[in-house]
């Protein structure tokens, strides 16, 4: 939803060519693929495939060495504040919860006398209203996460971009960030997240991109990736063995 | 032995009664050593976030002499104070030697590395941990600065202290600057030295229970604060 609460049109994301190179090595290799429609998108892969790699890419904290990306043909610093990104290790300010939303939205340039009610909002949503004087960082694993989310979502982005937001969370913790992730998604928002967890992928994924040595090895609906994938490094990874 | 007890009963009546050179003497001492502390602190601050912020060609070498400089000889400083207020040095025309307000230059040259590196240490750590949450925003210079300086501020007062604490106990650089002229630049730590010699062992005592109790109270609050922020904000 934008700020009049009207439905936005879901960005698409137009990738082509893209490499990414560090050290002499290459961890993303000539990457090509195109994300339209309303859907979930979760980038899966072994540990070193390049899925945080690519995420960062995506939101613009990293350039990429050679091919283009593209935001509704914006490039992502373009595309600027309609991009919102989660880290997988949260990092939450030495302040209280409300304050931690606060900064956000006083970086962004928001009034001072909107932020008040889009902080109380956001908490709300994240369940979190009842934590609002608590120092942010004494808040438990999946608190800290859910925070993290509600801190994205307040500049109501229109790509939310999550890197394995639920690694080491509990499965009650898990299960209340993939309702926010849902819940943003029902909001308009694409989402786009990485995951090793093939199970949580199930659960979330309209579509997947899987990632293998930073080539991009599949792009298909979940259904059929998870039901009969076309490589068989893929194959192998649902198996649950160990890529090399 | 007695000597030294009726010494120590001495400087305690000194310190319970509030003895008027005592007080003046304590009095120029925290007016010389906190302005020496801001001052310090008015440098330090945005120059120790600079280094740990800006890139630049020999950042490297400026933070190992930012970190050398903390153990800058107070006689050394003291001595190139000197040369330069000194009449026939480069501002001795500002005519300030032998002045409360020299030893405030000497004692703000030996805190501002102190302030500087612990300013850098923290700005670097905390810059490190928020860099790309910071980024993810598109936060620029400023808000970037002051939100590291916001949120490292507990560390920075307890460098702050530490600061204070070297200029409070510190005697080699006022003594050289400020000549330990009665009523004009006496400071505890010169009086104690002074007093010493000429073995008049009260004052100096006296003295000195204050300066164990400054030195003992600054190190008491950094640790509170410490405790207190972390209580507090995580």
């Amino acid at each position: 939803m934008d700020e009049r609460g009207e439905q936005r049109p879901v960005m698409p994301l137009e990738v082509s060519d893209l490499s990414y190179v560090a050290g002499g090595k290459i961890l993303l290799n000539k990457l090509n693929f195109r994300l339209e429609g309303g859907v979930r998108t979760v980038i899966l892969g072994p540990n070193g495939a390049g899925k945080s790699l690519l995420l960062r890419v995506c939101h613009g904290l990293l350039q990429p060495g050679s091919g283009n990306l593209s935001w509704a043909g914006r490039t992502p610093s373009q595309a600027g504040r309609d991009l919102a990104m989660v880290f997988q290790r949260t990092v939450l300010l030495r302040r209280t919860v409300s304050d931690n939303i606060a900064h956000t939205l006083g970086i962004m340039g928001v009034a001072r006398q909107e932020r008040s009610s889009r902080i109380d909002t956001a908490l709300k949503e994240a369940g979190l209203s009842d934590l609002a004087d608590h120092p942010a960082r004494t808040l438990s694993g999946g608190e800290q996460q859910r925070l993290s989310i509600a801190r994205a979502r307040v500049l109501r982005p229109r790509v939310l971009l999550l890197d394995e937001p639920t690694s080491n969370l509990d499965p009650g913790a898990t299960a209340a960030v993939e309702a926010m992730i849902r819940a943003a998604d029902a909001d308009g928002t694409r989402i786009i997240m990485t995951t090793h967890d093939i199970l949580q992928a199930r659960r979330l994924a309209d579509e997947v991109l899987f990632l293998h040595k930073g080539r991009l090895l599949e792009h298909t609906v979940a259904s059929k990736f998870f039901a009969d994938p076309d490589t068989s490094e893929a194959r192998r990874f649902l198996l649950g063995e160990l890529l090399e | 032995m007695s000597e030294v007890f009726s010494a120590v009963a001495t400087a305690v009546e000194l310190v319970v009664g509030l003895d008027p050179d005592l007080v003046e003497i304590v009095a120029l001492s925290l007016k010389v050593s906190l302005s020496a502390v801001l001052i310090a602190a008015m440098v330090g601050l945005p120059l120790g976030a600079a280094v740990a912020l800006v890139k630049f060609p020999g950042r490297r070498g400026a933070v190992i002499l930012l970190n050398a400089a903390m153990g800058l000889p107070p006689v050394v400083v003291g001595l190139i104070v000197y040369l330069l207020l000194s009449r026939s040095g480069p501002l001795g025309e500002m005519g300030v030697l032998f002045t409360p307000t020299a030893m405030v230059i000497a004692q703000s040259i030996l805190v501002m590395p102190i302030i500087a590196a612990l300013t850098r240490q923290t700005i670097s750590d905390l810059h490190e941990e928020y860099d790309e949450y910071l980024c993810s925003l598109g936060a620029g210079h400023l808000q970037r600065i002051s939100t590291l300086l916001w949120d490292g501020r507990f560390r920075l007062l307890t460098g702050l202290l530490a600061g204070f604490g070297r200029a409070s106990a510190e005697v080699g650089a006022v003594i050289i600057v400020g000549g330990n002229i009665n009523h004009v630049t006496r400071v505890m730590t010169t009086t104690i030295a002074l007093e010493t010699s000429k073995g008049n062992l009260n004052l100096a005592l006296a003295l000195g229970i204050v300066l164990i109790i400054l030195a003992a109270s600054v190190n008491a609050a950094a640790v509170l604060i410490g405790d207190a922020a972390s209580k507090r904000y995580g």
